[in-house]
């Protein structure tokens, strides 16, 4: 039973069919095995957020999840959140208008979060956007601009309709 | 950091899962939502020699309240708990409590159950289920049985569940009128374990003296633990300041934390001291406005 296992799964749209190694982290295998290196990895622990993709809508950590663990289920990586014409997503729009990100790293991990986010709270209060972000870390920002862009993001009505 | 190589089966059935935890005789883990189970396994803290996940089972994501009863499902997400009605019309001590694990990713995939067999002394369901006198519904070969909190959480974790016995479901009791309930914790970060958590729950009389009070503390020893000095100085007394001040006092002297990287024995005394009071005056005065039974 250490042998691959051969799994299916919806991931932005597109339906993947894969073997995998029952280890093999969701993560890894949004990254290796489906080529869509957006999906960044940092602590692999799930401390950092940045591998955070949204599972059936939810926000969960990809490095706390088995691949196997996602046979038949859909999801959502950084890949699927801007128009297929390349333009952005508000919330992308948002984080770049207020200098929201400075290397990126983090970037992935925060837009999945605040998608689901801002479509379950489309008016938070400064609290509750911070709140909401103290489960994602950035090391070049100080947090300030983040804010910033999800309250815009939120002030255009982002990510209400269409997310989860 | 990449887990260990191991087996995987998704049984379908909870006889299944059991049949499953017996053949690997101890060597198999079971993972549900897996937020504490997979950073042991990225670390290789933890090498089990195969993974039962009993996320395909049917039948154990449910919350439902009957009988003066909460129960919950062991494979039911935190975040299922945070949003609920029932929970928070039957037992909102769990409902207040469950919104300080983790961050909002962790409680979308965290499970109640693996929470509770997980035994980390500063979790908060833990702490919840000591406070409550509720118990653990756990099947095994034999059939199903319970264990009360302190039947079940023997040491760091480390639980009495045997290798081929599932956690199936939590059982919360309701208070009822007249009682009130809160939950207080300190982390040095959002979404961090606590270093001292505590919950309150009493009842008052038509006097307003305590009929009964239950204090349950986390982090401050190799289990959650009830405060019984404390408890016992306040039945029957008013619930003043001072006489809260003077539980939390005692709250401090009965507890044995230890001193680690992240606080001082001190410190968590201190600070056990102070939450227990804050505690203590928030469940006095929910119970003073009505008590809990009922709103939704």
């Amino acid at each position: 039973m250490h042998e691959p296992v051969t799994i299916s799964c919806t991931v932005n749209g597109r339906h993947y069919t894969r073997a995998v190694e029952p280890r093999r982290l969701l993560s890894d295998f949004i990254r290796h095995d489906l080529g869509l290196t957006g999906t960044h990895v940092g602590c692999e622990h799930g401390v950092c957020g940045a591998c955070t993709v949204l599972l059936e809508g939810d926000a969960v950590r990809s490095c706390l999840m088995l691949a196997v663990q996602a046979d038949g289920l859909s999801l959502m990586t950084i890949e699927g959140v801007a128009s297929p014409d390349g333009t952005l997503h508000p919330l992308q729009a948002a984080f770049r208008e207020q200098h929201g990100l400075q290397c990126g790293f983090c970037t992935p991990g925060f837009i999945m979060s605040i998608l689901q986010f801002l479509g379950e709270n489309p008016a938070p209060t400064d609290a509750e956007i911070r709140e909401a972000l103290s489960g994602n870390l950035c090391r070049c920002t100080g947090y300030v601009q983040i804010i910033a862009a999800v309250r815009q993001a939120a002030a255009a009505k982002a990510g209400a309709p269409g997310v989860g | 950091m990449k887990p260990p190589p191991f087996s995987y089966h998704a049984p379908i059935t909870v006889a299944e899962a059991i049949d499953l935890l017996g053949r690997y005789d101890g060597d198999a883990k079971v993972v549900a939502g897996g937020q504490s189970l997979l950073p042991l396994l990225n670390f290789r803290l933890s090498r089990p020699a195969a993974l039962v996940d009993i996320n395909r089972i049917p039948g154990l994501d449910y919350i439902r309240a009957d009988g003066g009863m909460l129960e919950i499902g062991a494979v039911t997400r935190h975040r299922a708990v945070e949003r609920s009605a029932v929970v928070a019309a039957h037992c909102p001590l769990l409902a207040e409590a469950v919104r300080h694990i983790g961050h909002f990713q962790i409680r979308n995939r965290g499970t109640i159950g693996g929470s509770i067999a997980h035994a980390d002394p500063a979790a908060e369901l833990p702490i919840v289920l000591t406070a409550l006198e509720g118990e653990v519904v756990i099947t095994g070969p034999g059939g199903v049985r319970t264990a009360t909190a302190s039947e079940f959480f023997i040491t760091l974790f480390t639980t009495s569940l045997g290798s081929d016995e599932l956690v199936t479901a939590v059982r919360f009791p309701t208070l009822g009128p007249g009682t009130g309930s809160a939950f207080q914790e300190l982390a040095r970060r959002s979404g961090d374990f606590a270093l001292v958590a505590v919950a309150a729950a009493l009842a008052l009389d038509e006097a307003g003296a305590v009929r009964w009070v239950r204090l349950a503390l986390g982090g401050v020893d190799l289990v959650p633990v009830r405060a019984a000095g404390a408890e016992e100085f306040l039945a029957g007394k008013r619930p003043d300041a001072a006489t809260l001040a003077e539980a939390a006092a005692l709250v401090a002297g009965e507890i044995n934390p230890e001193s680690d990287l992240h606080a001082t024995a001190e410190y968590r005394r201190q600070l056990a001291a102070v939450l227990t009071g804050e505690a203590l005056e928030t469940a006095a005065r929910r119970a003073a406005e009505g008590g809990e039974c009922g709103h939704a």
